[in-house]
């Protein structure tokens, strides 16, 4: 590789580091195969999300009560539920909203609570008591309760959770993105840029943002799961998405009633794809932070 | 190996010495590690004889498997480490094949062991009395109505103040110096025969080093007791060692008295090491293996480095004239040039809750008085450095050093006092507006740490050209081929091969990183390069390539240093003139032959005294 | 030790600030007509109007804020629209239920996850490690609504162990005197061992659901820091003294090791709150949150909102707790104070 002209050489090095990345994640695939195994649980899903509602056999929404409450067969693989919908449909279809919801929320929170964490862990000072204080002030409620006042508040609606979700997430976000600005920040490579004229906003993107990038997307990975458990939380007790629509949390709710009458496909395959998703991020983050940080493995 | 046994006899003749059995034999020991990668051999068919009342120092550069050798005479490896071969015998018993049962009998009652880093090694939680308690009641030293009062008896052996307060004492609570003598006490606590010291008195400062090591010595003397010091220090191991063992890459290469390590080294490997320690009377070019041996043992990648007489000339030719109009005289020490530099008043002041609590609180006793609420780092500091000059600044943590370089680096501001830099008044401009002074690309540095101070996302070559690209209009770069021609040009003046310039910091050692850091620092062409501790983390060879380097790209580009340091010996190799300080203040300050060999302060002498003087 | 209590207390009462300016922003200052709301969704606008000029929510904000904080010191949370009855009293007497039920499975969590963590980092690499691991990442992954019912599913249904998830007490017993408002406290006060048992059949899966839910995180950072703290330089120290195993375990790393695990119990506690509102829906427990899943599913906004503070301020107790613990294991902390 030859050095690059100033405007391209950030992308030259940092596809030499991104191909000694994808080096590495082969490796630490071939080390420890629940790593790929969650790579392709993921597979699993993007699918299912992408074009499950074009391959179901049935339509998640039709109802048919000559079927309703029919156990698993080889017409309905996960049975019927009381209106005689074909739960295999719903549960696949349903990948699309439930993973939907979790990808925005993230995003977001990836975003605000990124940048808002890196500019407090750089900067400290105002910024840092600012940033501190609002994230301080969300980790006083414990969580979920907070995100069901939010959904109340702003109203029973699908984006309202997205937004609750993300609003949650926040302090985490901010706290390892803090954390990791603010042990760069005294570094020596960040002195030493300092003294090569760049100003501080370009320390912070070109210097301690590349750094901390990939911390942050295991966060990212982590916390997916505990956004799919939350939205899915906020729907079992009948905030945000409503019926009809197939969702999973909204399915398992449905099927809580026939639980005690032993009807328990209608609750068991929604709840069993909630599993799926959420286990396949956690090993997911567990792998990346391995690819990351193999010091910080537990 | 060859002739342990004999080579310590023919060096002990008194017959009192003779008269003594050996304590521990180690017999052809080799240890291994189950890693990732398979079988790591760390020690390998080591041999070591240690006598009753002796004192063995083993000494090697990270690595080497000094440490691993040490844990394993106590057996506590960890999990992935076995003894795959020989034999450890201590007062006859068969160590490596002992259960653990005896083992723990044996472990602080028999054998006990200081380590490096006192505060990390003491429970953080828990009050150092108990601690020494503890063992003084699992051995059964003690028993719990009288425990307490043999724990202040040993705490006043080992000079602790006020044994009675510092009792009740957290770790946190004592200073560093007085936290590995708590260790020392938990060592001692049981009257064990055999004392290993694992690099006891690294990171400590100089005075507190002597202060401690002369304690060890003395409590071990006084109870005939023998140690084992392992060190990376070969004139502290010398120093205070009767017998001395080097050890390279796990094996041991050479085993001699004391005295004749320094004067008649035998093996190629500790003839190195012993010219790179710095000591009293030599030159810098001394610290370097003679130039015939080809076949040269620096540490892989070292080898390339171009400071063999053909190779700088080569370097030096390929450079455009320096900066300044009129060449400075080169090489001839103490002759002063116009000022470039001028601190006068410096002073820094810090709010008082910024000192590490522990320090003050150890110093004073568990309540200390609430004094000024202002701190002052720096106390009315006023020096010059000429141009071409390289001035050191000298004094143990917390005497102010770096915070006056990084004053003058102006990355933070002064309290108050003036900094002139080449006639302008630099001090005026605030740390936050100087990033993009002209001046900035004149005052350039290079760290402390080479891992921390290089970007781990950043090549070698996107670090050597960072400055450039972001204040090297003066050199007209066009496009990626000149740039990397500029950068091919600095990476061979800092001695770096060109084929490790597209790689990542964690493939580089450390000696290579340092490389990287000296020649991102002279790619502005500045005036003036700080140098804070810049082989502090290094290993003692390299550190010798290191600052050879230095003081060749000092004459060849005509450069002036300031160069902060703790270690007066090196700062004497490579600064003609030394500024000593203490608590912010200047102490003394003189030519290096001046305040070396004639110290007029009080303090400095302490600080000479102080500094490891092996028999030469 | 007064110090550290007064420093703690102090700390907390920025959180307690901004937890009131919270809820109250989350009805009166965000997009969205307050009065409807409180008003709910048959309202008509007369009713709207009225509502709007009987909680003062025409008056300017800082004056609303000022209303709705003199209110709150009194215990006033409004009155919930379905019931008429105040929120404070209708909270203050469904508490102990979800305290009692919290309470069980963060005991029965604690019981189980820190000797398990603690077996896996001390035996690492063994099979209890690894089933330590296992359970772990399992364990996060599982919605804790969905373990209620498969429990319910397995215990009541197919294996009829346990009683129809259905409350706290079967129909046929009443509730036991109050004194502490935990059934379990109560009966065995009130020397009632029939209720007893009937309260604890009742209890006993809800409060497995919480517990499994609640292991994993306290299991994962005990053995992450009892790890850490073995591998650590003064646990070789010990060793190298020559303390027995079980002492160097117990005394040297066992109580360094509780303090990342004692910070994460906060973090539990929120999980926890959150996750009872759910298990309370799952098992009909006549809770604080089922309170307030059924004012929400009728757009009864201020049970709602009196449920998200009493949580919030429960929440900075239990965190204030939590940092007392600290302080008194770890002297460090002591001393900043």
């Amino acid at each position: 590789m030859t050095l690059a002209n100033p405007a391209d050489r950030g992308s030259a090095s940092s596809s030499s580091g991104l191909a000694a990345t994808l080096r590495h994640a082969k490796y630490v695939i071939s080390e420890n195969p629940v790593t790929g195994l969650a790579f392709g649980m993921f597979l699993v899903l993007i699918v299912a999300a992408a074009i499950g509602p074009y391959i179901v056999p049935y339509d998640p929404l039709a109802s048919d009560t000559k079927a309703a409450l029919q156990a698993p067969s080889w017409a309905h693989w996960f049975g019927t539920d009381q209106l005689g919908r074909d739960m295999f449909s719903r549960v696949i279809v349903a990948t699309r909203l439930d993973m939907g919801i979790a990808i925005f929320s993230v995003a977001l929170v990836f975003a605000a609570g990124g940048i808002a964490g890196i500019a407090a862990g750089f900067f400290g000072g105002w910024t840092d008591r600012i940033v501190g204080r609002i994230s301080d002030t969300i980790m006083a409620f414990p969580l979920f309760v907070l995100a069901m006042g939010i959904v109340a508040a702003l109203g029973n609606t699908v984006t309202n959770i997205v937004i609750a979700t993300a609003i949650i997430n926040f302090p985490l976000y901010v706290r390892v993105a803090r954390a990791e600005a603010a042990i760069r920040r005294q570094s020596g490579f960040i002195q030493a840029a300092r003294l090569t004229g760049n100003s501080e906003w370009r320390i912070l993107l070109t210097q301690i943002l590349p750094n901390i990038l990939p911390i942050m997307m295991v966060q990212m990975s982590l916390t997916m799961g505990y956004a799919i458990l939350n939205a899915a939380g906020l729907s079992f007790i009948g905030l945000g998405v409503r019926p009809p629509t197939p969702e999973w949390g909204i399915m398992v709710a449905e099927g809580s009633a026939f639980i005690v009458s032993g009807e328990w496909w209608i609750a068991l395959f929604p709840g069993l794809a909630l599993m799926f998703a959420v286990f396949c991020f956690n090993l997911l983050g567990d792998g990346l932070r391995d690819i990351v940080d193999p010091q910080r493995r537990t | 190996m060859h002739g342990v046994i004999d080579m310590t006899q023919a060096t002990t003749p008194t017959p009192a010495e003779e008269a003594r059995g050996p304590l521990l034999e180690v017999h052809h020991l080799t240890v291994e590690f189950a890693t990732r990668k398979g079988i790591v051999t760390a020690v390998k068919q080591v041999d070591l004889t240690v006598r009753k009342g002796e004192t063995l120092g083993i000494v090697g550069e990270s690595g080497s498997g000094k440490s691993v050798t040490s844990y394993t005479l106590m057996r506590i490896l960890d999990r992935a480490g076995r003894i795959a071969e020989g034999t450890i015998t201590f007062s006859g018993i068969d160590v490596a094949n002992a259960t653990e049962r005896t083992m723990r009998d044996l472990r602080g009652r028999e054998i006990s062991m200081i380590f490096q880093n006192p505060r990390a090694a003491l429970n953080p939680i828990r009050k150092v009395g108990d601690q020494i308690g503890d063992v003084l009641l699992h051995h059964l030293q003690a028993e719990p109505r009288n425990v307490k009062a043999k724990v202040i008896e040993i705490l006043e052996q080992v000079r602790i103040a006020r044994p009675q307060e510092r009792y009740h004492a957290y770790p946190f609570e004592l200073s560093g110096g007085m936290c590995q003598r708590i260790v020392i006490a938990l060592a001692l606590a049981c009257q064990p025969q055999l004392l290993i010291a694992d690099e006891p008195t690294t990171g400590l400062d100089v005075t507190t080093q002597k202060a401690v090591m002369d304690l060890v010595t003395e409590l071990t003397r006084a109870r005939g007791m023998s140690t084992i010091l392992i060190t990376h220090d070969l004139g502290l191991a010398a120093t205070y060692c009767d017998t001395v063992v080097v050890m390279e890459k796990g094996k041991v290469v050479e085993t001699a008295p004391a005295e004749q390590i320094f004067r008649a080294p035998q093996h190629p490997y500790t003839q190195k090491l012993v010219r790179a320690t710095p000591r009293p009377g030599i030159a810098l070019s001394d610290l370097l293996p003679e130039v015939a041996v080809v076949p040269s043992p620096l540490p892989e990648g070292e080898r390339s480095a171009p400071l063999a007489a053909g190779e700088g000339a080569q370097a030096s030719s390929q450079m455009p004239a320096p900066p300044h109009p009129d060449p400075l005289p080169r090489g001839e020490r103490g002759l002063p040039g116009a000022p470039l530099l001028k601190v006068e008043n410096l002073l820094k002041e810090y709010p008082r809750q910024g000192v590490p609590m522990g320090f003050f609180a150890g110093l004073m006793g568990k309540k200390a008085p609430p004094e000024e609420a202002i701190f002052r780092a720096v106390d009315g500091l006023s020096f010059e450095v000429n141009k071409g000059e390289s001035v050191g600044l000298v004094g143990e943590s917390g005497c102010g050093k770096s915070t006056t370089s990084t004053i003058v680096m102006r990355l933070i501001d002064a309290t108050s006092g003036k900094i002139t830099f080449d006639g302008m008044d630099i001090g005026a401009i605030p740390a936050k507006e100087f990033a993009h002074h002209p001046m900035r690309r004149r005052i350039q540095m290079v760290f402390q740490d080479p891992t921390d101070s290089l970007n781990p996302r950043y090549t070698a070559a996107r670090a050597i050209a960072d400055p450039l690209l972001r204040m090297g209009e003066q050199f007209g770069i066009r496009g990626a081929a000149q740039m990397r021609a500029k950068v091919e040009e600095l990476a061979t003046m800092a001695g770096l091969p060109l084929d490790l310039l597209d790689r990542f910091p964690h493939q580089l050692s450390g000696g290579q990183k340092a490389r990287v850091g000296i020649a991102r620092a002279i790619a502005l062409k500045p005036d003036l390069v700080i140098l804070d501790e810049p082989t502090a983390a290094l290993d003692v060879s390299v550190q010798a390539v290191v600052l050879n380097l230095l003081e060749e790209l000092k004459q060849t580009l005509g450069m002036s240093y300031l160069f902060v340091s703790h270690d007066l010996h090196v700062v004497r190799l490579l600064c003609d003139r030394v500024i000593v300080m203490r608590q912010g203040k200047m102490v003394e300050e003189g030519t290096s032959e001046q305040v070396l060999e004639a110290p007029k302060a009080a303090y400095t002498r302490e600080l000479i005294a102080a500094i490891p003087h092996p028999p030469v | 030790m007064l110090k550290l209590i007064a420093s703690r207390i102090a700390t907390a009462i920025p959180s307690l600030i901004g937890v009131v300016i919270v809820t109250f922003m989350l009805t009166r200052v965000l997009p969205g007509d307050a009065a409807a709301y409180f008003a709910g969704p048959a309202a008509t606008p007369q009713a709207i109007a009225e509502i709007r000029t009987k909680l003062g929510l025409d008056k300017p904000l800082p004056v609303q804020f000022v209303d709705y904080v003199t209110a709150l010191s009194k215990g006033d949370l409004g009155s919930s629209l379905s019931t008429g009855q105040p929120v404070a009293t209708e909270i203050a007497s469904r508490l102990p239920a979800s305290a009692e039920l919290t309470l069980s499975g963060l005991i029965l969590a604690l019981a189980i996850a820190i000797p398990f963590g603690i077996m896996a980092a001390v035996k690492q690499g063994t099979w209890v490690d690894h089933a330590c691991r296992v359970i772990t990442t399992a364990g996060v992954s599982l919605p804790v609504f969905f373990t209620g019912l498969l429990l319910v599913y397995v215990f009541y249904f197919k294996l009829g162990w346990a009683p129809a998830p259905l409350g706290r007490l079967d129909v046929f017993f009443t509730a036991p005197p109050t004194v502490t408002g935990f059934y379990l406290i109560d009966s065995l006060i009130a020397g009632d061992l029939e209720t007893f048992r009937s309260a604890a059949a009742q209890l006993a899966i809800p409060t497995v659901t919480l517990a499994i839910f609640a292991l994993a995180p306290i299991a994962r950072i005990t053995r992450a820091s009892m790890l850490s703290v073995l591998s650590s330089e003064f646990v070789r120290t010990a060793r190298a003294a020559g303390l027995t195993p079980y002492k160097v375990i117990m005394v040297y790393a066992f109580r360094n090791a509780m303090l990342p695990v004692i910070t994460t119990l906060g973090m539990v506690f929120s999980f926890l709150l959150g996750a009872n509102v759910l298990v309370e829906k799952v098992f009909a427990w006549p809770g604080i949150g089922s309170y307030a899943v059924e004012a929400l599913i009728s757009s009864d906004y201020a049970p709602v909102q009196g449920f998200v503070l009493a949580m919030a301020i429960l929440y900075i107790i239990l965190n204030l707790v939590i940092d007392l613990a600290y302080g008194v294991i770890d002297p460090r902390a002591r001393s900043e104070a």
